[in-house]
């Protein structure tokens, strides 16, 4: 019975962190046991999502339930399994790489909360995802935004962490409250909280398509949703971060699937929607975290990015139901979902680096590194996997999902009519998005790894232990794992697309089949650098002594001229300036012999800092005002109120 | 398929340095010298094949991968497209992305290269190599959909098809549009006039140049080779779109490919020599520009 194992793995996590609360800070804390526990829970769930594939039919479980609104549901099927296995994967690594990242020795006071809550995290996503009750589905999300927020809290004293905390806290919660008007009014049409099956709810369902984008999309991070997600990504601990960025903001595009799931019609408007929004999230995330100077957010920004990507395939799909294309369908959904595992994937392995990072040197300023490549060799080879997979450079995993949803759009370009053939649009977009995310990490793994070191912390940093190195190496063998053997993940993509909705059979073999010749161009690809790179080795072998790089004539070169972080982001940033609005303070040089000056940029979020808050804080003010006049402790006042409220009530109940 | 294949190579291989000799002849010319030889660029990659290697010690293997990267990926890429009437020996529906992608990961290392020296000067090259090929990406894209459009496959074979010589009567303008734009794209991406100027004497106003700085012997010919390589593919491109015509007869198809691409290295020769090297800060315009252009063309062929 799958849906059992899952169920097991849903407790194990849950529970894992549990022993650890009732030992000594001062002991082990039960690193171990967690960590145990959580592998257990990762092996159960996993063997029950592939017992569940193979078996080819959906396994379910269900209880009365003295809840409203339904019974107790819970099932298993692809659409789920796709969201299940990176999670199972990611928690285990994760748990090995914080055995070095965060041990209990060195964090006696926050080491057993952190363990408990990331436990929790996991295990109410899976219940979260095999859910099929609006209730159920409930209970596990706001566990899950409670362990969330637990996470990126654990750094208490910080703050920095308490205000991305807090925020996040507002922004998840906002999310949900759409989401239970959402599953309300979802009751309200089929008269039960219980999920319908996929393609039975005729009706329109405008408002809970609304709702169900707002209250997704926040916690998916779709801009301008994504209010919460740069703060809150960069004050987790890394471990914490990348299961929060590569796993749970996906609930989001989870949540959007499964409602859009159980539609029979859906307007093309919606698809429209989607669209928009992804190519915004994807242009304008990568923007911003050209403009980061802070490793953590740059990475968070990334996810903003990724997600519209997601999006792209996802609007993509949805705009094929609605004009009736089944290989757009097919091949945008299948990108769309492909990219939630790959994202899952190199994004924990690029925040699993950068707590190496952070690990070795102690700061997270892109600013202060340099050099790191010759101390960090391992780290430095993961994270450049990570670059190149997030890229979706070949022959890694990104560039098998943006293939597959590149070529769902194209699908459109043959004699279509013209309102369907703006699709084609989202094409260069996405070709923008990815000139750009390569941009950005040529900066970044240039400026961190590469070069001369820029501070005494990049100078004397050292490579990280074992346990975190094993995390990241099993992460780095997955990404390439997808892009070069893509046919494997084939079947499980195309039963998640039939469960999403039921396009025609015929039409599932044909375009997914260039996968085959897409991983032999990898190999291909692969094999000639290897052979072409084992050339050039030997023959440098009997190269003279180095010498120092050539400084154009200027006679002492120091690792202060080579380009930063922000000088290299700088020429995009600024082209980018409509959306971005940088703070530039300083770097005026004048005079033929200029004093030292001093030069900062700084690129806060445009939504949240430029909008959101000061229109907060006026309301806020205003708020106050209106209480100053109404709460003024008069008790004669307090008895008017009675008596008017008195006076409506009965106006209004009396017929 | 494998004799197609081996010609394919060959022709690619030995053919592809004498562009830059005929583009250094041409301006030559113009400037009323007598040029170096045709066939320099040949006897250059000898020299530097023979000559030993100087690292710099702050460098690591990135630096190495860069010219390794840089000289592989134009290979592969050429096994994706037609050289004229010449069929690609590798073709997949969806391949035109690959080929996208493909010198998008060649542009990652060869910046990553440069700022492994830690010199000013190459971190210089990299941010605009990096952030000029940002702005041309959608161009490439916009035109391949053009040319998707007028053609029955994904395929980059199918879109250089049969059917051009029969699109060039109907589809003219949009046609016109798009060689425009991938010309300028193939002027960009290779570093020439009016975009780049890879024989100044100051770094600072260099873009690919002052990448590959600190690079030396073979490495520095593998750059070389890299370019010259891509320099023919993309512009077999360009000769395809221009001169699509079959003749069934191999060596007549191949006389019209190969002498395309000479007709091309003359004109980008005319080009540098006619025209100045454009500011910095005009090249994002510039390039903004062409990117609208290439939208005009899609719009003529949505109608």
């Amino acid at each position: 019975m799958p849906i059992l194992w899952i169920g097991i793995a849903s407790l194990l996590f849950g529970l894992s962190g549990v022993p650890g609360l009732c030992l000594r800070r001062n002991g082990g804390g039960g690193a171990l046991l967690s960590s145990l526990m959580v592998l257990a829970g990762s092996i159960s769930g996993s063997f029950g999502v592939i017992r569940a594939l193979q078996s080819g039919s959906s396994s379910a479980w269900q209880s009365p339930w003295s809840v409203p609104g339904g019974r107790l549901a819970l099932e298993i099927d692809p659409l789920s399994s796709v969201f299940l296995l990176p999670l199972f994967l990611v928690f285990a690594l994760g748990a090995l790489y914080g055995h070095g990242y965060w041990p209990q020795r060195d964090h006696p006071e926050s080491g057993r909360g952190l363990r408990f809550n990331y436990g929790l995290l996991a295990g109410s996503m899976v219940l979260l995802l095999v859910a099929r009750n609006g209730v159920l589905f409930l209970l596990g999300w706001e566990l899950m935004a409670l362990a969330g927020f637990f996470l990126i809290t654990t750094e208490q004293e910080n703050s920095d962490a308490r205000r991305a905390g807090f925020i996040y806290l507002c922004a998840t919660h906002t999310g949900t409250l759409a989401l239970f008007a959402m599953f309300s009014l979802l009751g309200a049409e089929t008269g039960s909280l219980a999920f319908p099956l996929a393609g039975t709810l005729a009706t329109s369902g405008t408002a809970i398509f609304l709702l169900a984008l707002g209250g997704f999309g926040v916690k998916a991070g779709i801009m301008p949703l994504h209010i919460w997600l740069p703060g809150a990504h960069a004050a987790a601990p890394s471990h914490a971060s990348a299961v929060l960025s590569g796993i749970m903001i996906k609930t989001g595009i989870y949540g959007l699937l499964r409602v859009t799931s159980f539609f029979t019609e859906i307007p093309p408007w919606w698809g429209w929607t989607v669209l928009i929004l992804g190519a915004i999230s994807g242009i304008f995330g990568v923007a911003f975290a050209i403009a980061q100077h802070d490793i953590k957010r740059l990475l968070a920004y990334h996810s903003v990015e990724n997600i519209g990507i997601i999006a792209l395939g996802v609007g993509g799909a949805l705009l094929g139901r609605s004009y009736h294309i089944p290989q757009l369908v097919l091949l945008g959904l299948a990108g769309a979902l492909l990219h939630v595992i790959n994202h899952g994937l190199f994004k924990s392995l690029l925040f699993f680096s950068a707590g190496a990072l952070i690990h070795a040197t102690g700061t997270r300023e892109i600013d202060q590194y340099g050099g790191l490549l010759r101390r960090l060799p391992w780290s430095g080879l993961f994270f450049l996997g990570g670059a190149v997979a997030i890229c979706g450079l070949p022959p890694f995993n990104g560039f098998i999902s943006e293939w597959l949803i590149y070529l769902g759009l194209f699908q459109t370009v043959q004699g279509s009519p013209l309102p369907v053939s703006l699709i084609l649009l989202a094409i260069p977009t996405l070709a923008m998005i990815g000139a750009l995310a390569v941009a950005c990490f040529v900066k970044v793994f240039g400026v961190t790894f590469l070069g001369e070191p820029r501070s005494e912390q990049s100078l004397h940093g050292h490579e990280a232990p074992k346990s975190m190195l094993l995390g990241m190496a099993g992460l780095l063998v997955s990404c390439a794992w997808i892009g070069l053997f893509p046919t494997s993940l084939a079947p499980l993509l195309s039963s998640a697309v039939l469960s999403w909705s039921s396009i025609p059979t015929a039409s599932l073999s044909g375009p997914l089949s260039p996968l085959l010749l897409v991983g032999v161009c990898g190999w291909v690809l692969l094999s000639c650098l290897a052979l072409v790179g084992f050339w050039l080795w030997r023959r440098s072998q009997n190269a003279p002594d180095p010498v120092s790089t050539w400084g154009c004539g200027f006679s002492f070169p120091s690792p202060r001229m080579q380009y930063t972080a922000s000088s290299f982001g700088d020429f995009l940033v600024r082209l980018f300036r409509f959306g971005l609005w940088s703070e530039r303070h300083g770097g005026r040089v004048e005079g033929v012999f200029p004093a030292a000056r001093e030069f900062s940029s700084h690129t806060p979020d445009t939504v949240l800092d430029r909008l959101l808050l000061p229109s907060t804080s006026g309301a806020a003010w205003l708020f106050q005002r209106i209480r100053g006049l109404v709460h003024n402790g008069r008790v004669g006042l307090y008895l008017l109120y009675v008596l008017l409220a008195v006076v409506v009530l009965l106006t209004a109940t009396l017929p | 398929m494998l004799l197609p294949l081996l010609l394919h190579l060959l022709l690619l291989l030995f053919f592809a340095p004498l562009m830059p000799g005929v583009i250094t002849k041409t301006k030559a010319w113009f400037a009323g010298r007598v040029g170096a030889p045709l066939l320099q660029p040949y006897w250059d990659l000898l020299r530097l094949w023979k000559k030993g290697f100087v690292f710099s010690r702050t460098t690591t293997w990135v630096f190495r991968a860069g010219p390794v990267v840089g000289l592989v990926i134009p290979i592969l890429a050429s096994l994706l497209i037609p050289f004229g009437a010449m069929p690609a020996p590798f073709s997949f529906s969806g391949d035109l992305i690959l080929f996208v992608y493909l010198f998008g990961l060649a542009r990652f290392f060869t910046a990553a290269a440069a700022l492994d020296t830690g010199s000013s000067f190459e971190g210089m090259g990299a941010v605009r190599e990096v952030t000029f090929s940002c702005l041309a990406e959608p161009t490439v894209l916009f035109a391949l959909i053009v040319l998707a459009r007028l053609s029955d496959g994904l395929a980059l074979q199918n879109l250089f098809g049969r059917h051009l010589a029969q699109a060039w009567l109907t589809m003219s303008a949009p046609l016109g549009l798009v060689v425009v734009c991938l010309l300028i794209v193939m002027l960009v991406e290779n570093s020439r006039i009016p975009f780049d100027d890879p024989n100044t004497h100051l770094e600072l106003t260099m873009i690919h140049e002052v990448m590959v700085l600190d690079h030396s012997g073979p490495a520095l010919g593998m750059i070389l080779y890299g370019s010259a390589l891509k320099l023919m593919v993309m512009g077999a491109l360009v000769v395809r779109l221009t001169l699509p015509f079959d003749t069934g007869m191999l060596w007549l198809d191949l006389l019209i490919f190969l002498g395309g691409e000479l007709l091309l290295a003359i004109l980008i020769g005319v080009i540098e020599s006619i025209m100045a090297r454009l500011r910095m800060p005009r090249i994002p315009q510039m390039l903004i520009g062409t990117t609208l252009l290439s939208v005009f063309a899609l719009v003529l062929t949505l109608r």
